[in-house]
């Protein structure tokens, strides 16, 4: 287990590294100068030069790599171009927004799609299954920010329950500051419900088809109880795997939901960043994401020891 | 039971039209649909820092009033020399800033001189190009002397570009912005809002709101419902397209106002074949503004003929120039030696003007041979590659600037024009001052730009505000990037 932990941290730390390299080089070829975007159409070459120079653009490429690269060491992501405030904290204050957000629609996706997809797989092939099946097809097909438009009619513009957008901060109280993450979050849950319920649904037909149900069911156990401590627990691989995956997505992959409920979250942060060209922050941004789905990537490999003990031997 | 909720309604209902009839609401939000990347206009271009900061936190010697007309503001009168040299100003006295500080004539000669100094990065420097130097006379009197008459100084004075800042905050207003205006600023939440509360001791006439907050709307679909909602009670600048959900509703207010954004299909007039007049003029005369107009903006948006906008005093009608005409053009093109057509490339930025207008031009020049490629741009991209590298064939984009129709007499600047009659004009412009003989010298350079088909003229985008029928005193027209807030209030 020790070994296997430290050949996995050496594997992540080496892909950060080469994720670092990647990230800075590719957003360097990008054409568009971040002094000129702010200086605007009326302002003289020389103007852009000095604004360059002063923003320290003008340094050589590898020169500039090696601060940023040394300074991410020491945790310190540099000052956005545009904003001129530390990156550090543009991310704090958007992880606040985002990383809730994340965790809600995570948790209502699970709620709803573990259910559902027992309750498919224990009626294979029946009008139940066919049913939520069906519903589960359509929660994949329908484009999220309109299903989002549709809640915000719904929920906002007719009942008045809460607020049509916008985040009023931590600041404002937990009530309101979870009121209006609720919709949004709602909204990124159920094509994420849809998946999963999809990938409960297989893996537990996969499951139920082993011998070793075959054996329960023989040896007078309930057919809930199979279900529950037998199937469930050996279908849970797969279903973890795309937890995983979707974790990282909601966390900075959000960004049509939160342009629809115009919420201040990572996703508009690194979009704004990249049309504004405030490389600085696209890619200390982006850096914190990888080491975001690699620490992730790492959880969901060690829960897998943790709900199959035959893995933890194997390593 | 059923009595005590009637009741309890009743007086709920009461108490609410009554606290309403005593006084009026005094708190507004207002979507924006980008954020500004600071707030000191005085060092960015963005046109999103001055709908935020212009007349409500910062304000200049003179400012531009809603319909394009130069204001006293913090000089309450002035005197020019005969020569036209010398601008003598009164300051008013009395004036703080949001942080305490009392203003003086020190504070114009600190900011003006800032704005015009060497390492300076104000983004419209060459505003202040003509200032030889200022000099305070009194705590009261600022005297500015300039290297030749110009005809728009004091209206150059009134941009959001030469506000007057305080020395003390001026390293810091990008984030925490100290003016004189009637608002100050109270926070911004990155990414969702600004807001500003009235300030305690404005020297003028106070703000009827107390407490004002710009809220980030990005998307032009989240727009209406939060109208709906009654979220957020005005967007100055709403989306054309989805003006249709909310123009029959009652309870707000469609307000369709100009700018001073020519919108125009840009040639790069060195690279051959644009390089022909007779090439230029059938690109005029392939255009159809109407059906531009119509499919790009929603129908809403004036036509025109050259490069000035029809709100504007000194403007010209020149639409006539170059009617809609198929043949006329296909005869051109003919004379040019390309009866034959010719393909070329269309590059389009990320605006909904641009890239819906582009597909309609696209269509409309196919009609007389010209087959254009259209590449889609991002605005870094369009800024890089067209604007400062003038690698590019036609290009779609809103000219913003008030009064701009300078640009196509600066050196290398992207359409590549160069004609000496039109620069003349240009120049003599700048030293006349004589209002009679401006309009005159405005009216050649439009008919000279309109002659070279310099770039296919297509309208003036329109400023479509959408608000509260309650909320009175927002601008109509959009002279200048700003939401002046300092006459609107909720009516009873």
């Amino acid at each position: 287990m020790t070994t296997y932990l430290l050949k996995r941290l050496a594997i992540s730390l080496a892909t950060l590294v080469l994720a670092s390299i990647v990230v800075f080089a590719v957003l360097e070829i990008l054409p568009g100068d971040p002094a000129r975007l702010m200086l605007g159409m009326n302002a003289s070459a020389d103007q852009v030069e000095l604004l360059r120079n002063q923003m320290g653009l003008n340094a050589p490429l590898a020169l500039r790599y090696l601060h940023w690269a040394s300074g991410l060491l020491s945790l310190d992501f540099g000052r956005s171009y545009t904003y001129s405030v530390p990156v550090i904290d543009l991310v704090r204050e958007r992880l606040a927004v985002s990383l809730p957000l994340a965790l809600i629609a995570l948790a209502l996706s699970t709620i709803i799609a573990i259910p559902v997809g027992l309750f498919s797989a224990s009626r294979r092939g029946r009008a139940g299954d066919t049913i939520s099946m069906g519903a589960a097809q359509l929660g994949v097909a329908v484009p999220n920010f309109w299903f989002a438009l549709m809640l915000i009619y719904i929920f906002a513009v007719w009942l008045r329950l809460v607020p049509a957008g916008g985040f009023p901060g931590w600041s404002a109280g937990v009530w309101p500051a979870l009121k209006s993450l609720l919709l949004p979050a709602i909204a990124l849950a159920l094509p994420q419900a849809a998946i999963l319920a999809r990938v409960t649904r297989s893996a537990l037909i996969e499951v139920l088809n082993d011998d070793y149900i075959r054996t329960a069911r023989a040896k007078g156990l309930p057919y809930r109880a199979v279900l529950w401590r037998h199937a469930l627990r050996n279908a849970m691989i797969p279903v973890l795997t795309i937890l995983g995956l979707q974790f990282a997505f909601l966390l900075a992959g959000t960004i049509i939901i939160e342009n629809v409920f115009y919420l201040p979250g990572l996703g508009r942060l690194v979009f704004q960043a990249i049309t504004q060209r405030d490389l600085i922050v696209v890619e200390s941004v982006v850096m914190l994401l990888v080491a975001a789905v690699i620490a992730v990537n790492l959880i969901v490999d060690l829960s897998y020891a943790v709900v199959d003990p035959r893995l933890r031997s194997r390593q | 039971m059923k009595l005590w909720k009637t009741l309890l309604a009743a007086a709920v209902l009461a108490l609410a039209t009554a606290t309403s009839a005593f006084a009026a609401r005094t708190d507004l939000v207002i979507g924006i649909p980008l954020e500004p990347p600071h707030l000191d206009p005085t060092a960015g271009a963005a046109a999103a820092i001055r709908e935020v900061t212009y007349a409500n936190v910062f304000e200049g010697l003179t400012r531009i009033g809603p319909n394009s007309e130069v204001l006293p503001d913090l000089a309450e009168s002035w005197t020019v020399s005969d020569d036209g040299k010398v601008y003598t100003f009164k300051l008013h006295t009395g004036v703080k800033f949001h942080d305490g500080s009392d203003f003086s004539a020190d504070d114009v000669k600190f900011s003006l001189d800032r704005a015009r100094a060497e390492n300076s990065v104000n983004a419209q420097k060459q505003l202040f190009a003509a200032i030889d130097k200022v000099d305070v006379v009194d705590p009261a009197t600022v005297k500015v002397t300039l290297t030749h008459p110009q005809g728009s100084f004091l209206y150059n004075m009134g941009w959001g570009d030469a506000v007057i800042v305080s020395p003390k905050s001026a390293d810091t207003n990008k984030e925490k912005p100290v003016g004189t205006g009637p608002f100050k600023f109270e926070n911004w939440a990155k990414g969702s809002s600004i807001t500003l509360v009235k300030s305690d001791h404005y020297w003028g006439a106070p703000a009827f709101l107390e407490k004002v907050e710009f809220r980030i709307v990005p998307d032009a679909a989240a727009a209406v419902p939060a109208l709906l909602s009654g979220d957020i009670q005005a967007f100055p600048f709403f989306d054309p397209d989805s003006v249709s959900q909310v123009k029959d509703d009652p309870r707000f207010k469609v307000v369709v106002g100009a700018t001073e954004g020519e919108t125009i299909l840009s040639i790069n007039n060195k690279k051959p074949p644009f390089d022909k007049l007779q090439v230029r003029q059938a690109i005029s005369y392939a255009l159809d503004r109407k059906a531009i107009i119509d499919g790009a903006s929603a129908g809403l948006g004036l036509p025109i003929g050259s490069h000035m906008s029809p709100a504007n005093k000194y403007y010209v009608d020149l639409t006539g120039r170059y009617p809609h005409d198929v043949a006329k053009a296909k005869e051109l093109l003919k004379e040019a030696g390309l009866e034959n057509g010719f393909k070329a490339t269309l590059r389009l930025p990320p605006t909904s003007y641009a890239r819906l207008g582009g597909e309609i031009v696209a269509s409309q020049l196919r009609d007389v041979g010209i087959n254009l490629e259209i590449i889609p741009v991002e605005w870094a991209q369009w800024l890089d590659q067209v604007f400062t590298k003038k690698d590019y064939d036609l290009t779609i984009v809103s000219h913003t600037e008030p009064n701009d129709i300078d640009i196509y007499a600066r050196k290398d600047y992207y359409f590549n024009y160069d004609n000496p009659a039109f620069n003349k004009v240009i120049a003599d412009l700048e030293l006349t001052s004589d209002e009679a003989k401006r309009k005159d010298l405005y009216a050649q350079a439009q008919k000279i730009l309109a002659d070279d088909a310099v770039v296919g003229f297509l309208y003036e985008l329109p400023k479509v505000g959408v608000w509260d029928a309650k909320l009175q005193g927002l601008w109509e027209n959009a002279p200048i990037p700003a939401n002046d807030l300092t006459k609107v209030k909720w009516s009873d």
